[in-house]
């Protein structure tokens, strides 16, 4: 079965002119980690919020986001708080902000479980130091309080708290952007070893695109509340097939083939103030035409490549388009 | 820093504070107007002789400094002189009256404590039309000051319904708290409005942050989210507020006292800064220095427990 299964799915926040996310499709399997990229704003982190139920005050949502099948937006208040503590797990982005700083480790390790799935006080712990020893800590962390642990140990502890309820979902989003770079590559090692060890799903929620295709196997782009392409992390990055895919990888700084400056893509991306019609990327698009701007592209597959798919009309001139504007 | 370390030298820098107020209190005292003398002879011309023996009886005539060490020293070993208004020991006046008025401040506490904290907790966690009508009942509590609160409660349930006595301190201690219902509660409604205030915004703070999200997002249920993670992080401020509170409380209980003639200290101050009754004006204001005192000592030292992240001592650091 589909861990994740989100289908056509909309949300509207109040007083925009356009729904934040407008249809979006993606879904992670068993054991499979899957990345969704795209820029602030894009609507990424409210995709991944959505799975746990976590929606803005007000937001008005269309479609299904399935969890091992059952739907996220039809969940009772308990439903929900079962699915968050068994069956789906976030690890944040800022350890140091997601942690209480008041309570001890201890206590948000084991907070979830023996609240809600009533396991006993040394059942919880001991389950604690089995997951800390699992993310490469020790029970001695326990009694200390998140202001005596490193970043990098502290989003160690938020992915052993996210394992806790052995879950088969795990969303993580950013979790690697507070850090410093070898903390980095060390949570993300850590975190492909668990998926393989407790094998749990994993949307990876970042815009970095090198982390993306290291860490997945298939990747999500999304652009302003839209998935603008999909496909498996390998082909998509080598053949980018829409122009934001190929723009996002120019952007990219890269240590092996140095190019001087970076090419940023121009204008930014459209407000939730603004009407869309057509593709909401034409006006910063260099292969824009007239059909652009008056009807937005479906999601198809591209031809002769079955896994993959992609929102552009003109997803076939793609490659030279791009390149040549570099 | 330790535990201990840490008490004895705040002890040491209390004895010394307490050192330098005796020193300002007696020194005001000494500039202010009027004489103990002129009082006691309440306008009545007197014999030259009779003032010399009223001057040699409280020592009126040696200079500044020696009245001043005589006075400290009988402090020291704890005669606070006799007072003049009521010809009997300084000491007896206070053990008579402090508890009253202890009582008085502790019962409007504990309504301070219960009513502010339920109001600035039932205002940020519902919102809407209930948050707005706290904040409307909280800012005229905040407009009400004590002295008005006394005579308003006074009016209505002591003159018009008869609820409460008008004043006075009743026989026994179930009476006693029966008079003092209602200078408890005009006591207590200004900071009432300022503990609600306080803990609103220091819970909405809290609520907006991202812990309290991933708590959510681990399945705990909203109100244990409140509770261990909303509530109790904004504790420290609360703990803070509670200082300036009791320290409020106490000073004024002086006027509270006062309208509904609660034979407390607060009252026998007024009573004897008007008599100018030097010796229980001094006495009464070390007390209350030392109070204030304890008080700050008893928040520093709780800190630690609210707040794991201050360490005893600690100066705050600049981040």
């Amino acid at each position: 079965m589909t861990t994740l299964d989100i289908q056509a799915y909309r949300l509207r926040l109040p007083d925009t002119a356009r729904p934040v996310l407008a249809g979006v499709d993606l879904t992670v399997d068993a054991r499979e980690t899957v990345a969704l990229v795209g820029e602030s704003g894009s609507g990424k982190s409210l995709t991944s919020r959505s799975v746990l139920g976590l929606l803005p005050k007000g937001a008005a949502t269309e479609g299904s986001v399935r969890v091992n099948g059952e739907d996220v937006l039809t969940m009772t208040p308990e439903q929900l708080r079962r699915l968050r503590t068994n069956t789906a797990a976030m690890i944040f982005q800022d350890p140091r902000a997601a942690i209480n700083p008041l309570r001890r480790i201890g206590d948000f390790l084991t907070e979830s479980v023996r609240l809600n799935a009533g396991t006993g006080a040394q059942a919880a712990t001991d389950r604690a130091v089995e997951m800390l020893e699992a993310v490469g800590l020790t029970g001695a962390v326990l009694r200390r309080y998140p202001g005596q642990l490193s970043g990098g140990m502290l989003q160690r502890v938020m992915i052993a708290a996210a394992l806790m309820g052995d879950p088969a979902l795990i969303l993580a989003d950013e979790p690697t952007t507070a850090l410093d770079v070898t903390t980095q590559a060390e949570v993300v090692a850590l975190l492909s070893d668990l998926r393989e060890r407790f094998g749990t799903g994993l949307l990876f929620v970042t815009h970095d695109l090198g982390l993306a295709a290291a860490i997945s196997d298939r990747v999500y782009v999304m652009y302003a509340g839209r998935i603008a392409e999909t496909g498996p992390a390998e082909a998509l990055f080598d053949r980018p097939r829409h122009p934001y895919t190929a723009a996002l990888l120019n952007s990219t700084p890269r240590l092996e083939a140095p190019q001087g400056r970076l090419a940023a893509i121009e204008g930014r991306p459209p407000g939730l103030r603004e009407e869309l019609t057509g593709c909401p990327f034409a006006a910063r698009c260099p292969l824009a035409t007239y059909l652009c701007g008056q009807q937005a592209p479906a999601l198809l597959p591209v031809p002769g490549e079955p896994a993959r798919r992609v929102a552009c009309h003109h997803s076939d001139r793609t490659g030279e388009g791009s390149h040549a504007d570099a | 820093m330790s535990f201990l370390r840490f008490a004895a030298r705040r002890l040491a820098e209390m004895a010394a504070t307490l050192f330098g107020a005796s020193f300002v209190i007696f020194g005001a005292m000494y500039l202010a107007p009027g004489s103990p003398a002129s009082f006691l002879l309440s306008g009545r011309s007197a014999s030259p002789e009779a003032l010399k023996a009223i001057n040699a009886q409280y020592h009126l005539d040696d200079p500044f400094l020696l009245q001043y060490l005589r006075w400290t020293g009988q402090i020291l070993h704890g005669d606070f002189g006799r007072s003049i208004t009521y010809r009997t020991d300084v000491s007896r006046l206070l053990a008579d009256r402090l508890p009253a008025t202890l009582l008085l401040v502790a019962m409007a506490l504990v309504l301070v404590v219960a009513l502010g904290l339920l109001l600035g907790w039932i205002g940020a966690v519902r919102g809407g039309a209930t948050d707005s009508t706290i904040l409307v009942t909280t800012t005229f509590a905040l407009g009400t000051p004590s002295f008005v609160a006394a005579v308003l409660l006074q009016g209505l349930f002591a003159v018009e319904l008869g609820w409460f006595p008008t004043g006075g301190t009743g026989e026994g201690f179930g009476d006693l708290l029966w008079h003092l219902t209602l200078p408890a509660v005009a006591l207590a409604l200004y900071l009432i409005g300022m503990l609600a205030r306080v803990t609103r915004a220091a819970m909405l703070e809290v609520l907006g942050q991202e812990h309290v999200t991933a708590a959510r997002s681990r399945g705990v249920a909203p109100h244990q989210v409140i509770r261990r993670h909303v509530f109790r992080n904004a504790l420290g401020t609360v703990l803070t507020t509670g200082g300036l509170i009791v320290s409020t409380l106490l000073v004024c209980t002086v006027l509270v006292e006062s309208a509904f003639s609660v034979g407390g200290i607060g009252q026998l101050l007024e009573l004897s800064t008007t008599t100018k009754d030097f010796p229980t004006v001094q006495a009464i204001s070390l007390i209350m220095v030392g109070l204030f005192m304890t008080v700050n000592l008893v928040v520093d030292l709780l800190h630690p427990l609210v707040d794991p992240t201050v360490t005893l001592g600690a100066r705050r650091s600049p981040a």
